[in-house]
This record gives C-alpha cells, sequence and structure tokens, in this order.
C-alpha cells in the first residue's frame, strides 16, 4: 500500500520550496552568481565650455582605462560600465549631474571634476549619497575628506619646483598673474609662500575671472611693475588670450612666464612656436616622455582614438591612474563597500602607471609622485629635470584622515607662517 | 607719470575706444534703424571670427581671411536669416527678441557640432613696437584702422550713395518711403545684411587677441548692446561718442584696478548715462546728424 | 431687464472656476508627488518649482505690471545669497528665509526709485535692470579670495558658496529637512505665491496697476501716480523672485555668481514667453517645459543641444507667438461653445486671453 510515490504533504512542501526557491533566486543571482550586472563608473567632466579643451581628452582616458579593466575581465568579475555626463562647463549642471548620478543612477564611484570650483560644489553631494569619489585634476592642495581621493599634483609637488628655477635661473622679483576663483587665489598664495621663502618677492599679484579674454592693461601693468618674472595660474580657454596677447606686445624676449597650468590643454598644437617657447612648466607627466609606459599609454590612446591625440597632459594620466588606483583597492578590498575599498585605499596602495610608481597615501588621500619641469621647444616638451617620489607635502602638513577621519574640509596655506 | 606710460595708456585708451566702437557698429546699425533687438550679434561676430581662421587656416592670406571674407560671409548669413525668419516678425520687439535668441543658441551648438569646443586662434600679422621702454602690439593700430574705416565707410554710405539716401529715408519713415516707390521690406533685408556683416568684421578684427570658441559672444553681447543704447538714436555719432566715453573709462578703471572692475565702470557710467540722458547722447545733443 | 448674477452664479463664473482648479491641482501635485516619484524625480520637481517662481515673478511684472524688467535675475540671485549668508551666519533657516525675500525687495525698491521716479522709457528700463544684473554678476565673481566674506561666510567669487544647510522647521535648527520636506516647502510656497498675486490682482492695488499697463497717461489723469504703482509691483516681484533664489539654493545646496547672468534672466524671459505673457499658469508651464527640454537635450547625444533648443525657440516663435496658455485657453472656448452651443461669456479677470494679447500688451 505504500508505494514510492510523493504524498500529498511531500508535494505541497517540494512545492513550496520551488516557490520559495523561484522567488529567492533574483536575491541569490544578485548576490554571487550575476556575471553580467556591471559596476557603475560615474563620470562627470566638461566635454565642452571653458574647459572642454581638458575635459575631452580625459573623457576619452576615461573610456580607454575602463576598456583596459573590462579586457582583463573586469573587477570582482563583473565588467565596468561608464555613466558619463557632461557638464559643459557650468556649475549649475555639475550639480544637477552631480544629484543624478548619486541619488538615480546610484553610482559605485564618482571620476570626475576639473575645476576647483567645481570639485567643491559636488564634494558635499556625494559626501551626503556616501559616493565614493575620485578627483583627478591638478589642483591647489588641501582637501580632507575621508569620501574623496585626489590623484592630481599640487603645488608642494609642482610650484616648488618651478619657484626654485626661476629664483635661480631669472631672478628674485615675480609678477603673479592667477584666475580669479578657488584655484587662482591659493596657488598664487603657494606661489608667493616659495618665493619668499626662497628670497624672493612679488611686486604684484592680478586675478582674472575666467571669461576675461582682453589682458592688455593687464600687460600694461606688469611692464610698469618691471619683474624679472612672470608666474601664471589663469585657466580656460578665454584666458590662453594672454599668451598670444603677451607675445603680440613683444614681451616674450624680455620678461620670462612660468606657469602651473600652461599646457594642459592643446596649446602646442594650437598656438605658435613663437608664442609658447620657453614657458616652465611641472607637471607629473608630459607628453613626450622618452619611457616605455608612457610611450605605451600614448600609442594605446592614438590607436583607440586617433594619430591626432598628441596633446594628452597630466590631467589625462592622473584620470587613468584615478580609475586604476581604485580598481585596485577594489580588489584588495575584494567588495565594492565604500568603507572597505577607503580602508584598502588607506593601507598605502602602489600602482605602476604612465608616470612611473604613484603611491596612495593613506593619511592624506593624495598621491606620491614623480614630477618633471619641462618647457616646450618648437610644440614639443623639453624635459629640464625630474624628481621622483614627490610627497603631497602641503596637504600633510594640515591633513590626517587617520587620526581624525571626520575632517571634511579644504586647508589653505597660512602665508604668515 | 613717465611720459612714455601716458604715451602707453593713452594707446591702450584709443584700441580700447576702437574695439568698443568696432563691436557696436553692427549692433547700432540693426537696432537704430530697424529697432530690433539682435541678440544673435555676438554670435555673428562668432561667426566672423571663425571665418577668419578657417580662411587663413586653408592658406589665404591673413589680411584677406580678416578683412574681406567674414564680413561677406557673416552678411550673406544674415541675410538669409532675415529673410527665413526675422521677416516675419517686423514690429513684434519682443518676438524678435526671442528669435534671436534662439537663432543665437542655434548658432552656437551648429558652430560646436561642427569645429567641437577646440579653442583656435590665429596669430597677430604684425610684430610689436615701443613706447618709450614699453612694448606695445602693433596690431592695436590695425584695430583703430579697422574701426576709422568702418565708420567712415558707412558715413560714405549713408551720406554720398543713393542707397545710403534710401536707408535713411526708410528708417525716418518707412510709409513715406513706401508711397514714394521703395520696397521696406527690401531695405530691412539690405539693413540686417549690414548690420550682421559689420558685426562678422568686428569678429574677423578682433580674431588674432582673443580665444576664438563657439560661445565667445556672450562676453560682447552687453556692453555691444549698452553702448547702442548710451550713444542714442544716431548710428555713428551716437556710437562714436558713446565708444569713446565709455571706452576711456573701461580702459583707465581696468589699468587702475582690473579688468573687471573696469568693465563694472563702464556698465555703470552707461546706467548712469541713460539716467540723466534717457533717450542716449545723441537724443538730447547732435539729433540731426547721421 | 437683466437681474444682478446670484451669488451662485458669481462662484461658479469661469474666473474662481479657473482658480480654484489651480489651486486644487497644485495641492494634488503638492501631496501626491511623493508618493509617485523617486527621491531623484522629487529633487528635479523642486528644482522645477523654484524656476516656475522665478518665472511667475517675471510674469507678474511684466505681463501684468507693463513694467519690462529684463534682470530678475539680480533678485534671485540676492536671494539666494541672502539665505546662503543667512543661515551659515544663524544656524537656523527662519530668519534667513525672510532674509531672502527683504533684501531683493530693498534692492528693488532703490533701483524702482531710480529709475521710475526718472522717467525712463519702457525699453531703456529693461536695459538698465539687465545692465544691473550682470554689475552684480560681474561683483559678485570677484568675490573669490577669503577676505570676502560676511560673517562665517564666504562669498567665494566664482566658486560660489558650497555645502548651504537646508531649510529647517522653525526653531528646529539641527534638524535639516530632506529631500521630501524640501519638495513640501517649495511648492506649498509656490502654491501660496500663486493664490497671493492672484488676490493681489484681484484687488484695487491690482486693478490700478493693470489699468497703468494698458495705458498709462489715463491713469494718470484719473489721478493715480503711476510711478508709485509700479514702484511697489516692481518690490513685490522682487520679493517673489527673492524666494525664488532661496528655493534655487536649497535645491542645490549650493549658490554661485551666474544666477545673476544673462543666461538666467534670458532663460525667465524665455519661460514667460513661451508659457504666455499676461497669465499666470504661463510662466509656470513655460518654467517646467523649457527646463525638462533642457535637461532631455543635455542628455541625448543625436543634436548638440544648443541647436536643438535653439530651432525649438525659432520655430516656436513662428509658429506660436502668443504663447502655450493663450492659444490653449482660445482652443478650450472654441471647444466650449461649439459644445455648448450658446456663447460662454469668459469674464477675463487681468488682460483678456488668447487674440487681444497682442494688441495690448506692449510687446
Amino acid at each position: 500500500m505504500t508505494h514510492p510515490t510523493i504524498s500529498r504533504r511531500g508535494a505541497l512542501k517540494l512545492g513550496t520550496a520551488a516557490a520559495a526557491g523561484a522567488l529567492a533566486t533574483p536575491f541569490l543571482g544578485r548576490s554571487g552568481l550575476a556575471a553580467e550586472e556591471p559596476i557603475k563608473l560615474g563620470s562627470l567632466l566638461d566635454g565642452s565650455g571653458a574647459l572642454g579643451l581638458e575635459g575631452k581628452r580625459m573623457i576619452e582616458t576615461t573610456e580607454y582605462a575602463v576598456e583596459l579593466l573590462n579586457k582583463a575581465g573586469g573587477l570582482l568579475g563583473r565588467p565596468i560600465k561608464i555613466i558619463a555626463y557632461d557638464t559643459q562647463s557650468s556649475m549649475q549642471l555639475y550639480t544637477q549631474y552631480a544629484q543624478q548620478l548619486a541619488l538615480k543612477e546610484k553610482v559605485d564611484v564618482i571620476q570626475g571634476g576639473i575645476t576647483s570650483a567645481s570639485r567643491e560644489a559636488i564634494r558635499p553631494i556625494f559626501g551626503r549619497s556616501k559616493t565614493l569619489y575620485f578627483y583627478n585634476t591638478q589642483y591647489e592642495g588641501g582637501v580632507c575628506d575621508r569620501n574623496v581621493f585626489c590623484t592630481g599634483t599640487t603645488p608642494a609637488q609642482t610650484v616648488n619646483h618651478i619657484v626654485d628655477y626661476a629664483l635661480k635661473t631669472w631672478g628674485k622679483k615675480a609678477y603673479i598673474v592667477a584666475a580669479d576663483y578657488n584655484y587662482g587665489h591659493i596657488t598664487a598664495s603657494w606661489m608667493t609662500k616659495f618665493m619668499k621663502e626662497g628670497g624672493g618677492s612679488v611686486a604684484g599679484t592680478d586675478f582674472f575671472p575666467l571669461d576675461v579674454t582682453n589682458f592688455s592693461s593687464a600687460i600694461s601693468r606688469i611692464q610698469q611693475a618691471q619683474p624679472d618674472l612672470v608666474l601664471s595660474a589663469l585657466v580656460g580657454a578665454n584666458h590662453s588670450g594672454f599668451y598670444r596677447q603677451w607675445d603680440a606686445a613683444g614681451m616674450k624676449g624680455r620678461i620670462p612666464l612660468g606657469s602651473s597650468v600652461f599646457g594642459l590643454g592643446d596649446e602646442l598644437t594650437t598656438m605658435d612656436a613663437s608664442t609658447t617657447n620657453g614657458i616652465v612648466t611641472c607637471y607629473g607627466w608630459y607628453n613626450d616622455l622618452p619611457d616605455a609606459r608612457s610611450v605605451e599609454f600614448v600609442k594605446g590612446m592614438q590607436a583607440k582614438f586617433g594619430a591626432d591625440v598628441t596633446d594628452l597632459s597630466e590631467l589625462d594620466t592622473a584620470t587613468y591612474d584615478g580609475i586604476m588606483l581604485w580598481a585596485e583597492g577594489v580588489k584588495k578590498a575584494g567588495s565594492l563597500d565604500r568603507d572597505k575599498v577607503i580602508a584598502a585605499l588607506e593601507s598605502g596602495i602602489s600602482y605602476e602607471g604612465p608616470t612611473g610608481k604613484v603611491t596612495m597615501d593613506g593619511a592624506t588621500h593624495h598621491t606620491t609622485r614623480s614630477t618633471y619641469l619641462a618647457r616646450p621647444k618648437d610644440k614639443k616638451w623639453e624635459i629640464l629635470a625630474s624628481f621622483p617620489d614627490q610627497f603631497p607635502a602641503d596637504t600633510a602638513g594640515a591633513c590626517d584622515l587617520l587620526k581624525n577621519p571626520k575632517t571634511n574640509k579644504q586647508f589653505t596655506p597660512d602665508l604668515k607662517g | 607719470m613717465a611720459p612714455d606710460l601716458i604715451g602707453l595708456l593713452g594707446f591702450n585708451v584709443l584700441a580700447g575706444i576702437a574695439t568698443l566702437a568696432l563691436i557696436t557698429l553692427g549692433l547700432g546699425v540693426i537696432y537704430g534703424m530697424m529697432r530690433i533687438i539682435n541678440l544673435a550679434h555676438g554670435e555673428f561676430m562668432m561667426l566672423g571670427a571663425y571665418t577668419a581662421v578657417a580662411a587663413s587656416d586653408a592658406g589665404l592670406n591673413i589680411w584677406v581671411a580678416m578683412l574681406v571674407l567674414p564680413p561677406l560671409v557673416v552678411g550673406l548669413i544674415g541675410l538669409v536669416l532675415e529673410r527665413t525668419v526675422i521677416r516675419f516678425l517686423y514690429g513684434r520687439m519682443m518676438d524678435t527678441m526671442l528669435a534671436t535668441w534662439g537663432i543665437s543658441l542655434g548658432l552656437i551648438g551648429l558652430v560646436t557640432s561642427i569645429y567641437g569646443n577646440v579653442v583656435r586662434g590665429v596669430s597677430t600679422p604684425v610684430g610689436s613696437f615701443e613706447i618709450g621702454r614699453y612694448g606695445a602690439s602693433l596690431y592695436s593700430l590695425v584695430i583703430v584702422a579697422a574701426a576709422c574705416a568702418a565708420l567712415a565707410g558707412l558715413y560714405l554710405l549713408l551720406r554720398l550713395t543713393k542707397f545710403g539716401l534710401i536707408l535713411r529715408a526708410t528708417m525716418q519713415n518707412p510709409r513715406m518711403a513706401a508711397s514714394l516707390g521703395v520696397s521696406p521690406d527690401r531695405i530691412y533685408m539690405a539693413t540686417f545684411a549690414l548690420g550682421a556683416g559689420l558685426a562678422g568684421l568686428a569678429g574677423g578684427v578682433l580674431a588674432p587677441i582673443s580665444g576664438i570658441s563657439p560661445a565667445m559672444g556672450a562676453a560682447y553681447i552687453s556692453r555691444a548692446f549698452i553702448t547702442v543704447l548710451g550713444g542714442g538714436p544716431a548710428i555713428l555719432t551716437g556710437t562714436g561718442l558713446a565708444s569713446t566715453l565709455f571706452g576711456f573709462i573701461n580702459e583707465l578703471v581696468s589699468f587702475k584696478t582690473t579688468p573687471v572692475i573696469g568693465d563694472v565702470a563702464l556698465l555703470v557710467a552707461a546706467v548712469l548715462l541713460i539716467r540723466v540722458l534717457p533717450q542716449g547722447i545723441t537724443g538730447r545733443y547732435l539729433r540731426r546728424s547721421l | 431687464m437683466t437681474r444682478p448674477p446670484s451669488p451662485l452664479r458669481a462662484l461658479v463664473r469661469p474666473a474662481s472656476l479657473s482658480f480654484l482648479a489651480m489651486v486644487a491641482s497644485g495641492l494634488v501635485i503638492l501631496f501626491g508627488a511623493p508618493h509617485v516619484l523617486d527621491t531623484f524625480g522629487l529633487v528635479q520637481m523642486t528644482g522645477f518649482t523654484a524656476m516656475a517662481m522665478f518665472a511667475l515673478s517675471q510674469g507678474f511684472i511684466w505681463g501684468y505690471g507693463g513694467v519690462m524688467s529684463f534682470g530678475q535675475a539680480a533678485f534671485l540671485g540676492l536671494g539666494g545669497y541672502a539665505y546662503a549668508v543667512g543661515v551659515l551666519n544663524m544656524g537656523d533657516s527662519t530668519v534667513p528665509v525672510f532674509l531672502a525675500i527683504a533684501v531683493p525687495m530693498l534692492f528693488a525698491g532703490l533701483l524702482g526709485y531710480f529709475m521710475f521716479y526718472g522717467r525712463i522709457s519702457d525699453a531703456y528700463i529693461g536695459v538698465i535692470t539687465l545692465t544691473v544684473s550682470v554689475i552684480l554678476f560681474q561683483l559678485v565673481n570677484t568675490t573669490s579670495g577669503s577676505q570676502y566674506r560676511i560673517g562665517e561666510a564666504e562669498l567665494g567669487g566664482f566658486n560660489g558658496i558650497p555645502a548651504i544647510p537646508a531649510l529647517n522647521l522653525p526653531g528646529d535648527a539641527g534638524n535639516q529637512l530632506d529631500p521630501e520636506g524640501i519638495w513640501y516647502a517649495a511648492m506649498g510656497s509656490l502654491v501660496v505665491v500663486y493664490m497671493f498675486l492672484r488676490a493681489i490682482l484681484a484687488s484695487r492695488f491690482g486693478r490700478v496697476v493693470v489699468a497703468i499697463r494698458e495705458n498709462e497717461t489715463r491713469a494718470q489723469l484719473i489721478g493715480y501716480d503711476p510711478r508709485l504703482y509700479k514702484l511697489l509691483a516692481f518690490m513685490i516681484s522682487a520679493g517673489i523672485a527673492g524666494l525664488a533664489g532661496c528655493l534655487f539654493a536649497n535645491w542645490g545646496g549650493f549658490i554661485s555668481p551666474t544666477v545673476f547672468g544673462l543666461t538666467m534672466s534670458a532663460q525667465v524671459i524665455i519661460f514667460v514667453l513661451v508659457g504666455g505673457l499676461g497669465t499666470l499658469l504661463g510662466p509656470i508651464l513655460g518654467a517646467v517645459l523649457i527646463q525638462w527640454l533642457t535637461i532631455e537635450a543635455g542628455a541625448q547625444n543625436v543634436i548638440d543641444s544648443n541647436l536643438g533648443l535653439g530651432a525649438i525657440l525659432v520655430t516656436f516663435v513662428l509658429l506660436i507667438p502668443q504663447g502655450l496658455v493663450p492659444v490653449a485657453r482660445n482652443l478650450v472656448l472654441r471647444l466650449g461653445t461649439a459644445l455648448s452651443g450658446r456663447r460662454m461669456r469668459a469674464k477675463p479677470l487681468g488682460p483678456a486671453p488668447g487674440t487681444a494679447l497682442a494688441g495690448e500688451v506692449r510687446r
């Protein structure tokens, strides 16, 4: 009478189990077996407008880096998908799209922001939504925020070398021209500080909002002050007119120029050699560096985007570094959970990129990296000196996120020190 | 102050006045003749600058690329726009404002699509010279020359040619002109093209000293506008006088402080002027001049 | 032979019906949105609301007051900055909200006195107000150094003021509102402002303002001082724009000098023109529609967003110059006439809709 059939109760149990299993598979799938659900990388960069020059290449670099990562198998077995918005150099769009990326798309990491102003506008938004944020543009230093990692060079890694060179080669009296927003002001403060520490002086400092195109009165003022050299922290498309007007007024041969921003866009390809020759700069990478990894990076970008990609700069390699360092952090943490990734990054990750060895400093969330002093010569960069293992001393002077993880501000240099 | 500094400053002031006059003239012609607020004026200038860049890239002589081609090309574009859009909106000031704002956006978008957002440049074709121990750009002289030529050319056109006579007549009394056999429609078309051409010339001339990008027009529109209104109904005298006054204030204050404060000074001076002379300078003085 | 309309008739007049309908739909949206939209959608709607209120201020002073104030962005910016500086200094947001209304009103009082009592003609008022907003933009843009501060708040120049604390319930300073709370505050104040403007327009003051707009000399001859009425209307619209500025600052948690800029002034004019000059619903709809279009245009890659927007605007001007709301109202009336078989007499509140617009309003 008992044949090995499934009793009603058994069938019921089996049925319930099957149903429960069917209901549970979405959950199971998401946590363990989802090989298809991509990791979301949010990108907020200016593809157009005053910063469109710089932004365009950074956007391309983002795509290149993610493509490389995906070719190598993605992260944690999952592909990476870029969700990019063109902020068109507009603060309002930065705020709007930042909210969109954080609240609607709910991305796992943000790589973006170019001007310091845009960074400061979106930093609180990502802080509130607890979205990890990588800022890859060289800037004035001092950001101390547990949620943010900065891969760009800062004045203590670059501007100090320009000032040293200037004091040695050109003279003691400087005139500073800078963009009128936080980057310009703070960089000008660092330039002044370094000049004074080296025994020099600053004859005057002029600030120009980003939409100024006419520098004739400025050039007259500079001539009146008779400095030995001019240091420039001018930014963006409109300010590039300064260099042309400076050349047109015949100032090129008379007073040498140093700059913390010049050359990061396509100035070398679009401006005459006579306008660009001799302007001394210091960045974490140059398009014409001879090392193998650097050449490989340029070739890779050209293969993907065309042979006219000859104007890459530190902005792009730092973007690349930012994405790769984040990937290393995720791999080390074994998860996308923000706090775990932060802990992994803070433990001191190193990475060999196109610029050489880049190490994330846990206390400051900035990078120790090499920098190079160079100037344009006939539309190519002539490297004058190289400085390995530059420590972000400016931010380190005030910021220790390992000891005080709740810090959330940007420190600025104290000129009286 | 050292004499060579005064010389340099005087030179800068002259260049500043000339620049202002150049960028205002095209807008003045259109507003003065047709009472149209052309919000696309800055973009006409931008088109002129791009024409200069494209022509110079294509190998044309730099002077032709800057002075001859832009007015022709932009004048033609103005003509087309007038026939297709503006013509239907005469007498409707608000609607022309809206339409020209739409045209301005469209032009920016069009140029961005074609040229991308790279900032171009044209190099200054002439070098520098000395004023005492100061270096100054010879190109500023070119700007002054261009402004004088434009003003003189317009004067000759309006005073000495039959076309100019018809233009002035239509401006004063369109109905009367119509009853005498002139078609106001065609006159308006010609006037708009003339204004656009002048804006193109300004863009071409200013191309070597500014960063050329699709959105560069925005920097010029507000001060061109306020100079036109400050100048008053007479196109040439008004533009000339207003440019002189505002350009002078602008350059001097810019030198003493910063270019931004210089701009603010220009705008504040203009507002005060309009308060004192609500019809503009030539609303009260020199009313009968051109 | 005509009897005065019964009170019930008065209530059922199309004008008050439309008013009730507007308020009702406003309340429905106010309470319904949080249930239908997610957080991001609410945040976006809050942004729309701020712009809609800004457009209302422009629509009021221009469409009903006849004053071509093209620099309303000045008041938007002053309100936003006043709120930001206030809340950063005081901690509690109640007083800063009043500051956001009061500071622009004060500024409008001074500017209005300068303009209206100086008998400056209409077109010039437009240019002067536009220029003033550009001046403010230039000035605030240069306040980048750390020495430019009002109390605790650094003005920040081009960088703007980031991390502005959001509104909080009066007296409860530690507890800032979350996005849903901010939505209620924003949409709620939009409904209140709409009712306020309707009340003003129905009052004696509002009727005089409209009369001045229609024929200033006649109003003057009857005995009203147009300068005073225009000044007061100007100040009211400035206060509303200031409140919109406060909402704008709350929406993004951020404010920068671009609020004073040429683009902002031009945008709000476009909102009003597209929606319909001489109505109150028009500016609101125009603001939401254009904002939504701008975002959608920016998000796609097929056609450059500026090109698309420009083309839409030009097409609009050529085909629907009076704006959407008057055209829609016209259609509805015609439909009503066709359906009911007899002429519906719509009692105009303010300028007559649709056809009369092109002639009456000085365009």
